[in-house]
C-alpha cells in the first residue's frame, strides 16, 4: 500500500500563520521514514491530516490513490499521540480502551510490556509511560496498515524507549505496516527509520 | 559544599494502595517501598529512572494529593518540620507548587488566565503572567482560552507558568517539558534553574536525562519504587564513576554512549522478586542479592546495591 500526502497547505483559521505550505510526502508500507522539522513547524498538524484528523486548505491525501475520507470504518491509518492521557477516555478501564481499537493479537500486549492487571485500571490509576503502552497498542489493531507516531517516546525513559522501538519496528516489519516517525531527536529517527525526511 | 539549609527530605516513604478486587477480597500493592530523596535551598535535584518506578507519585505524595485508596508511609520532613496533611493543604499552591505531567490537571471550566493567577485580579499579577506568557510565546489571547482550546504544546507551556507566578521555595515539576522544542526546553530549563538560584528547591522529575544534566546539581535515580542512587551531575560524566548497575544501564541507553539497551523489565509490584528488584537484569548478581540491600554512602553519593564500590 502507499500513502501519500500531495501538495498540501494548512493553517489553522484564517489569520494565522501558515502551517504547512506545498508539502508532499509518499510513504510505502515496507518502509520507516523519520521527519524532522524544526521547531513548532506543525510535525503533528501533518500527522493529523495524513490520519484523516484534519483537512488540508490544499492538497489531498491518498491511499492507494484513492482519498483517505472514501475508506469507510476502521482507519487503516492510525496516530500514536505524544500525549496519552489527551486520548483516552478517563472514564473507561483500560480493557475498554483497548476495544475501541481493532482486534489485538495478545503478543502485542505482551511485547509492550503491558501487565494483565493493568487492563482492570483506569487511565488516572497507570503511570505516563503505562498509558502510553496502551495508546501504541490501540494503533496496532489488525487492519492498521500506517501507523503515524508523533513523539511517542518522551513519556519513557532511555531503557524502555529503545525496547518498545524495537518491538514497534519488529512489528511493523513483519505485518508490512508503513512508519511515519516524528521525533525533535535525529539519533532516534536515524537508529528508528529507513530513510528520514526534511519537513521543509 | 553542604552549608545550605534542607528544605525537603524523604526518608523511606512507602505508597500503597487498597484495592477491592472482585472475588479476592482486599489486596494492597507497594508501589513505593524506601524512597529517599534530599533537597536543599538553591539546589536542582533531577528524579530520573524507569517509566513506573514512582517518581509522579512520589511528588503527588508530597502535595498530598494521592487518590482516596492510597496510604503513606515513612517520613516528609520540609523546613525542618514534619509535612503533615494540614499542611500541605495550607503550602500548596503557595510555598510548594507543582507542575504535573498531565494536562488533566487544569481544570477544565476555568480559563486559563483566571486559573493560572488563582482568581488574583490585581495589576502585579496580571503584569507578571503577561510577561512569563510572553516569555512562553503565549499569546495573551490565550488567557481567554479553556484549556481544551490549546494545543498539547501550549498547555505545557501553561502548566509551567504556574511555578514562575509565585514566589515558591519547593518546585516539583513532572515532566514539563516534554512536546516543547528545544529552544523552549532550553528556556524552561533556564528558569527553573533561576528560581533554584534565588534560593528556592527544586525537584525536576524528568526522562530527558541529556537536558537534567545541564542544569542539575544532583540526581536521584529510581527504579521499581526505590531510589537506588543518588549521584553528583558530574557523576554521569563516565559510566565508572556512577555507582548502581541500573544508573550505568541508562548511561549506556543515551543517544552519544550508544542506544545500548538491557534486556527483561522493571518487575510488576506483584512480582518482585526478593531482595534487589534489579536483580533479574543484572549482571554483578549473586546469592546476597536476595536479602536486605541497605541504602548506603559511597564516594561522596548513595547507592543501594551490594557490589557497587
Ligand atoms: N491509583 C493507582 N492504583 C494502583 N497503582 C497505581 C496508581 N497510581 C499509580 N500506580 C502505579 O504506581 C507505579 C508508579 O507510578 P508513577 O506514576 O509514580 O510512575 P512514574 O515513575 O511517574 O512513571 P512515568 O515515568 O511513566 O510517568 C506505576 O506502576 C503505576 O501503575
Ligand atoms: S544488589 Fe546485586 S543484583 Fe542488585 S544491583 Fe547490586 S549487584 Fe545487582
Ligand atoms: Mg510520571
Amino acid at each position: 500500500m502507499i500513502l501519500e500526502a500531495k501538495h498540501i497547505s494548512f493553517r489553522y483559521g484564517t489569520d494565522s500563520r501558515q502551517i504547512l505550505n506545498d508539502f508532499s510526502l509518499k510513504l510505502t508500507c515496507e518502509e520507516r521514514v523519520g521527519l524532522i522539522a524544526p521547531s513548532g513547524s506543525g510535525k503533528t498538524t501533518f500527522c493529523k491530516i495524513l490520519a484523516g484528523y484534519e483537512k488540508p486548505d490544499e492538497g489531498e491525501v491518498l491511499l492507494d490513490g484513492r482519498p483517505l475520507s472514501e475508506y469507510k470504518g476502521y482507519c487503516p491509518v492510525q496516530m500514536i499521540w505524544q500525549h496519552p492521557e489527551q486520548v483516552v477516555n478517563p472514564r473507561l478501564c483500560m480493557k475498554e480502551v483497548l476495544a475501541e481499537g481493532d482486534h489485538l493479537e495478545q503478543r502485542i500486549a505482551e511485547g509492550l510490556g503491558i501487565e494483565t492487571d493493568w487492563l482492570n485500571r483506569y487511565p488516572a490509576e497507570l503511570s505516563g509511560g503505562e498509558l502510553q503502552r496502551f495508546c501504541i497498542a490501540r494503533a496496532l489493531g489488525e487492519r492498521t496498515r500506517f501507523v503515524l507516531a508523533d513523539e511517542i517516546s518522551t513519556m519513557l525513559d532511555l531503557i524502555t524507549q529503545s525496547q518498545i522501538w524495537s518491538f514497534l519496528i519488529q512489528e511493523v516489519e513483519k505485518r508490512g505496516i508503513g512508519l511515519l516517525a516524528v521525533s525533535h531527536s535525529t539519533p532516534l529517527l536515524k537508529q528508528v527509520c529507513t530513510r528520514v525526511e526534511d519537513l521543509e | 559544599m553542604d552549608k545550605k539549609k534542607v528544605i525537603l527530605e524523604i526518608k523511606n516513604l512507602s505508597i500503597s494502595f487498597q484495592q477491592y478486587d472482585k472475588g479476592f477480597g482486599r489486596t494492597e500493592l507497594d508501589v513505593i517501598r524506601d524512597l529517599n530523596v534530599t533537597v536543599h535551598e538553591g539546589e536542582m535535584v533531577a528524579v530520573v529512572g524507569s517509566s513506573g518506578s514512582g517518581k509522579s507519585l512520589l511528588a503527588h505524595g508530597i502535595l498530598g494529593i494521592l487518590p482516596y485508596n492510597g496510604v503513606i508511609g515513612g517520613t516528609i520532613l520540609y523546613d525542618g518540620g514534619e509535612l503533615t496533611r494540614k499542611r500541605k493543604e495550607q503550602l500548596r499552591g503557595n510555598e510548594i507548587v507543582l507542575v504535573p505531567q498531565s494536562v488533566a490537571f487544569l481544570d477544565p471550566l476555568m480559563k486559563i488566565g483566571p486559573q493560572i493567577r488563582k482568581g488574583k485580579k490585581d495589576p502585579e499579577s496580571k503584569e507578571k503572567l503577561n510577561r512569563i506568557f510572553e516569555s512562553y510565546h503565549l499569546k495573551q489571547e490565550v488567557q481567554e482560552l479553556y484549556p481544551f482550546e490549546l494545543s498539547g504544546g501550549m498547555n505545557r507551556r501553561v502548566l509551567v507558568s504556574t511555578a514562575m507566578m509565585g514566589n515558591p521555595r519547593l518546585v516539583i515539576a513532572d515532566e514539563p517539558t516534554p512536546g516543547l522544542h528545544m529552544k523552549m526546553v532550553r528556556r524552561v530549563m533556564s528558569h527553573f534553574r533561576e528560581l533554584a538560584d534565588r534560593g528556592a528547591g527544586v525537584l525536576l522529575i524528568t526522562h530527558d536525562l541529556e537536558q537534567a544534566l545541564e542544569v542539575a546539581d544532583r540526581v536521584a535515580v529510581f527504579y521499581a519504587g526505590t531510589t537506588v542512587e543518588d549521584a553528583d551531575v558530574s557523576d554521569f560524566a563516565r559510566e565508572e564513576t556512577l555507582r548502581h548497575p541500573y544508573s550505568r544501564a541508562l548511561w549506556r541507553a543515551l543517544p552519544q554512549n550508544g542506544f545500548q539497551f538491557i534486556g527483561g523489565t522493571q518487575p510488576y509490584v506483584k512480582d518482585l522478586p526478593e531482595g534487589c528488584p534489579f536483580g533479574p537484569r543484572c549482571e554483578q548478581f549473586c546469592e546476597a542479592c536476595r536479602g536486605e540491600i541497605p541504602y548506603r554512602e559511597l564516594r561522596g553519593g548513595k547507592v543501594r546495591c551490594l557490589c557497587a564500590e
